[in-house]
């Protein structure tokens, strides 16, 4: 375990990555509590530039985009980890389950999987976010989640396929562990960095789906995040009135959380596969 | 050591994978018996079907056709845990691979714990404690040096000795041997096939040795069943056969032992 983490930190493209993502993290956080204000508080004029009063300037309600861009991040960051955290455990479970009792059981959960894989996530995305009438970050991430399992299902069947073959499964088995222990205690601990990694795309890949969703109109109510401020800008001309500190912060913002997360990803990936290693 | 009471007998066994064109009888139409404290060999290449046969009584792959029976009862569409874990407290195994036969995230404390389990849920811990430092003890392995050890920290051999100890615990009435020393060096060769006839002479256990190894089955055996392509093709008693084979594929398989003092025409 130790040895990973040295491996990790020594390669570049990792603590890039990380250095990045902690500055996000730290800005989305402790942003908030040095600064407590309101973002919907009206506090200037109509798209005022940026100045040393507005450091980002204000958006078409007279909004601080600063306090807006701290505190859309957390909540990016929020759903975006809760639709992480949804879609691993859902694809986890389903995968292994799938891969570690085969036969019928694996066709039944294959095919359902399969069967969310073909219908296009966001049309279910839309879909279930008009069906829920309150949308609280919370609920995105839900609705998020649950839509974007699939892939990590799939891949996680194929391992555990892979991994079942090995003796101490074999030996487990006569020893009379039950299912349930043979996925959590033999299989899924030779797993848990792929997992991990598993789960850091969908933290990326469900940021990015919020604000898909939110630039469309369907984001969280009463709450700013990426994707509420660029539909924002989008709703109320800030591209064609030339107000690009409105929507340029939410989207570098954005970029650079994904940017830190898949970063991290593909150097774990180096060090958990030595066969991608470069010498 | 022999007795007459026969423990395992299995009839016209068959295992076929796959359909149609493409399916295989890894195990087609297998009978033999095994009585109580006698160690016999399935002999054969690889294909052979012997580690499939294995894997069939030990009731990790289910059966095309045929009957497994365990000391009198059929036990061939067992499949409730309770009476599975009945079974697999009589029947145990050894794998070839002393390598991926542990869990490498686990202690050999816990691997030997887990086999504990097995036994009796009602042990305290100071009594599994004692009963595992007795088995490493008699496997020839030192329990303070071992016991917090993971697999990866320990060599072949070792690995392989902590295996025979966690059967010890179990102490079954059949223990399956799947190619037990074929990857473990030399000279920790010897050393486990003599604690393996152990278990026969001390406890009365029979033995299953499924090998490619004839030295092996020879030294070993009172009887050989020797399998091609899914079939046995003769069966007897391990002198007899080695001195004397009738089929040509026992023949051949004879043939193929490297003698040290001829030389080999490659």
């Amino acid at each position: 375990m130790k040895d990973i983490f040295i491996l990790l930190f020594r390669s570049k493209r990792f603590i890039v990555g990380f250095v990045l993502f902690l500055a996000v993290l730290s800005f989305a956080i402790i942003g908030p509590m040095l600064n407590p204000k309101n973002p919907f508080q009206m506090v200037g004029g109509l798209f005022t530039p940026p100045s040393d009063k507005f450091i980002l300037g204000t958006d078409n309600l007279g909004r601080d985009v600063f306090t807006q861009l701290m505190y859309g991040t957390r909540t990016s960051l929020l759903i975006g980890c809760t639709a992480g955290v949804i879609a691993t455990s859902i694809g986890v479970t389903i995968g292994s389950i799938a891969g570690y009792k085969g036969g019928i059981v694996e066709e039944i959960l294959m095919g359902i999987t399969n069967v969310f894989i073909t219908i296009p996530s966001i049309v279910v995305l839309i879909l279930l976010s008009i069906a829920i009438k309150t949308r609280s970050a919370a609920v995105m991430g839900l609705v998020i989640g649950v839509t974007s399992w699939p892939w990590t299902a799939r891949a996680v069947r194929a391992q555990t396929a892979s991994l079942k073959t090995r003796e101490h499964i074999d030996i487990a088995r006569i020893t009379g562990f039950s299912s349930i222990e043979m996925i959590v205690l033999e299989i899924l601990p030779y797993m848990f960095s792929y997992i991990f990694m598993a789960f850091i795309l969908q933290f990326s890949g469900g940021i990015l789906n919020e604000a898909t969703l939110s630039m469309l109109g369907l984001g969280p109510y009463q709450t700013v995040s990426l994707g509420v401020m660029l539909h924002w800008s989008l709703l109320w001309e800030a591209v064609r009135t030339g107000a690009w500190w409105a929507f340029i912060p939410p989207v570098i913002c954005l970029s650079m959380t994904t940017f830190s997360l898949m970063s991290m990803n593909s150097s774990m990936d180096e060090v958990f596969n030595p066969r991608l290693r470069r010498s | 050591m022999v007795e007459d009471r026969e423990l395992l007998r299995v009839e016209n066994l068959t295992r076929i994978f796959g359909s149609g064109k493409s399916q295989v009888r890894a195990v087609d139409n297998v009978s033999f018996s095994i009585k109580e404290g006698e160690i016999v060999s399935l002999l054969g290449e690889s294909g052979s079907g012997k580690t499939t046969t294995a894997r069939l009584i030990l009731k990790l792959l289910p059966p095309t056709s045929g009957k497994i029976i365990f000391r009198g009862k059929d036990i061939t569409y067992v499949s409730s845990r309770k009476e599975l874990l009945n079974y697999w407290r009589e029947v145990q195994a050894i794998f070839q691979d002393p390598f991926s036969s542990f869990n490498i995230f686990y202690s050999i404390r816990r691997v030997l714990n887990n086999a504990l389990r097995l036994v009796s849920e009602s042990i305290s811990r100071e009594e599994r404690e004692e009963m595992i430092k007795e088995v490493l003890l008699s496997v020839g392995l030192n329990p303070a040096e071992i016991l917090d050890k993971r697999p990866y920290e320990l060599s072949g051999g070792q690995r392989q000795r902590i295996m025979l100890a966690r059967v010890l615990l179990i102490r079954p009435k059949l223990l399956v041997a799947d190619e037990p020393t074929s990857m473990i060096d030399a000279s920790s060769r010897a050393g486990i096939l003599n604690l393996l006839m152990e278990l026969r002479n001390a406890y009365g256990m029979s033995i299953i040795f499924i090998t490619h190894d004839i030295g092996l089955a020879y030294y070993t055996s009172d009887r050989l069943f020797i399998m091609n392509s899914g079939k046995i093709v003769e069966e007897g008693d391990a002198e007899e056969i080695i001195n004397n084979p009738k089929d040509d594929y026992t023949k051949k398989l004879l043939e193929d032992v490297p003698v040290i003092h001829r030389k080999w025409e490659l």
